[in-house]
């Protein structure tokens, strides 16, 4: 390094001596606005969270916040190991979970059948994805009526809700995955004779996967919210029916532990399934990272 | 024009085109009554211009013009098999994976001949390897030994070198030459390479609007081919340049 330097300021001495100095230390750039973002400052991504907690500690601390509108932080916590201790919230936790599996599993299941059915024929295409486009732009509470209806305001109920938010994401997302498979590999598995099975299996359903998992982040948070409705529409148990309960009673903190357990599971889902993803897509993030 | 000059050979055709017809819609014909013969075993390039109708005539052999209006008689042995411009690897894929896809044999058999076909090309060691991780000539490598595995008696080349940088793609020629000694497929090979062409084919076709506007075939068949002898060589580069059109010269056969 040293004699590089050295050999450079010789150098420029005896071609350009005025300019030697200037070359030497000072990192001249062209001046270029930024546009993009600084680089991450560490830990800043809980500082909202953090922020916002200590808002609520404190203003529950002097009295600002009441009781009755919003419980203590510390409230919350006991509430939450109390209720974690005598049982509650465990069943409560198993029940919800319960059905937002169920839903979750046959909207996926739904969402990847028809989304191959349309998205490999045109038959397909032309009887299914209308009806489905339509089906995405009710909303999924205006449907609860005629559902309660249908199936009663029992379990049945709650978990096609869960399934029929479920499947659109699925559906859409798959649909697209598959339809956006590059043509040239089409043309591969002909050339190569694949038969239809070993088609959809080696080249359709892979190459979709991207697009499906994308599609299960959207649709694992969408159970979770179908979830908080069709519990709070007379439930028996199931952490809605909790915070439902709660309501009538005015216990203000059981609520809030309702929310922090929904808060929690939303979070760790979506966690859980973006682990998922980079496992299943090994393959691209050799090309990611 | 002095087309057939090589004199076809009629016995063990490999391919036969008759009067092949192929047209896009917009009324033009991109193949133009086309007539060709392939013997077992032989190398044939096809050299043509933008627009002149090769790649369609490989489509053509390959069955992919699923939607492409035209008439004619195309016969191709059972067993085809393509080498396309990209390696064409599926990326979700293992390189091994990629090599079996399709293969007829049962998985175990079906993986022994990849392994073996993958070691021909030098890249025994590799099968874990996902495509992307290889380099683009080690990906066409791959793409070469998918086509050996399943041992065509067809194997029809789109441009397969054309992607590659110059001194790969030598290597490439190399590769190929010594595959085709032990497998002995016919190959068809589309290229906008004249040296390719006549590095590499036994005999060399120039389409033109559809058509064959020359045919001739390359001065050695053996291994001492053109380096050996460069004099006929420059004939014939000079001759098929002449027949790709006035506006070609060495510089810009890239472009073709």
């Amino acid at each position: 390094m040293g004699c590089a330097v050295t050999a450079v300021v010789q150098a420029g001495r005896v071609t350009a001596p005025g300019r030697a100095t200037a070359h030497q230390a000072v990192d001249v750039r062209p001046r270029v606005r930024r546009l993009g973002l600084r680089k991450p400052v560490p830990l800043a991504a809980g500082s909202g969270v953090v922020l916002l907690l200590a808002v609520w500690t404190a203003g529950s601390a002097t009295g600002l916040i009441d009781p009755r509108v919003l419980s203590a932080p510390w409230t919350v916590v006991t509430t939450g190991v109390d209720l974690a201790v005598d049982g509650r919230l465990v069943e409560n936790l198993a029940v919800s979970l319960g059905r937002a599996a169920q839903g979750l599993a046959w909207g996926v299941l739904a969402g990847v059948t028809l989304a191959l059915l349309s998205g490999l024929s045109r038959l397909g295409e032309a009887l299914l994805d209308g009806p489905i486009q339509v089906k995405r732009a009710v909303p999924n509470l205006a449907l609860l009526p005629l559902l309660i209806l249908w199936f009663g305001i029992g379990e049945e109920m709650k978990v096609v809700t869960i399934a029929l938010g479920v499947f659109i994401p699925i559906y859409i997302h798959t649909h697209n995955g598959l339809r956006s498979i590059d043509k040239r590999y089409v043309e591969l598995a002909e050339t190569l004779r694949l038969d239809r099975r070993r088609f959809v299996t080696r080249v359709v359903l892979p190459g979709a996967l991207p697009g499906f998992l994308l599609g299960l982040r959207f649709a694992v948070t969408g159970s979770l919210l179908a979830l908080v409705v069709v519990e709070q529409v007379n439930g028996t148990a199931g952490i809605g029916y909790m915070m439902e309960l709660a309501r009538t009673y005015g216990q203000t903190e059981v609520i809030v532990v309702g929310l922090v357990v929904y808060g929690v599971l939303g979070y760790t889902a979506d966690q859980a399934v973006r682990l998922l993803q980079r496992r299943a897509l090994t393959w691209r993030r050799t090309l990611e990272d | 024009m002095a087309a057939h000059a090589g004199g076809l050979s009629t016995t063990a055709a490999a391919v036969v085109v008759r009067d092949l017809v192929r047209s896009y819609g917009t009324g033009a014909g991109v193949l133009d009554g086309l007539d060709l013969e392939i013997a077992a075993g032989e190398f044939v390039a096809i050299l043509g211009r933008s627009g002149s109708g090769k790649s369609t005539l490989l489509r053509a052999l390959a069955g992919l013009d699923h939607d492409v209006r035209g008439s004619g008689r195309v016969e191709v042995p059972r067993n085809v098999s393509v080498v396309f411009q990209d390696s064409r690897l599926l990326p979700w894929a293992r390189v091994l994976d990629n090599v079996v896809l399709g293969h007829e044999a049962p998985p175990a058999r079906a993986r022994e001949a990849g392994r073996a076909a993958l070691a021909e090309v030098g890249l025994a060691g590799r099968e874990r390897a996902w495509p992307n991780e290889l380099s683009g000539g080690e990906q066409q490598r791959v793409s070469l030994a998918r086509s050996l595995a399943r041992s065509p008696e067809l194997l029809l080349a789109d441009e397969p070198f054309g992607a590659l940088d110059a001194l790969t793609r030598l290597r490439m020629h190399d590769l190929l030459r010594d595959l085709l000694r032990r497998h002995h497929p016919s190959v068809l090979m589309v290229t906008h390479d004249v040296d390719e062409a006549i590095v590499l084919a036994d005999r060399v076709v120039v389409l033109d609007a559809g058509r064959i506007a020359l045919e001739r075939r390359t001065p050695a068949r053996d291994g001492s081919r053109p380096t050996a002898d460069p004099g006929p060589h420059r004939t014939l580069r000079a001759e098929l340049l002449e027949a790709l059109g006035p506006d070609t010269d060495p510089a810009r056969k890239d472009t073709l």
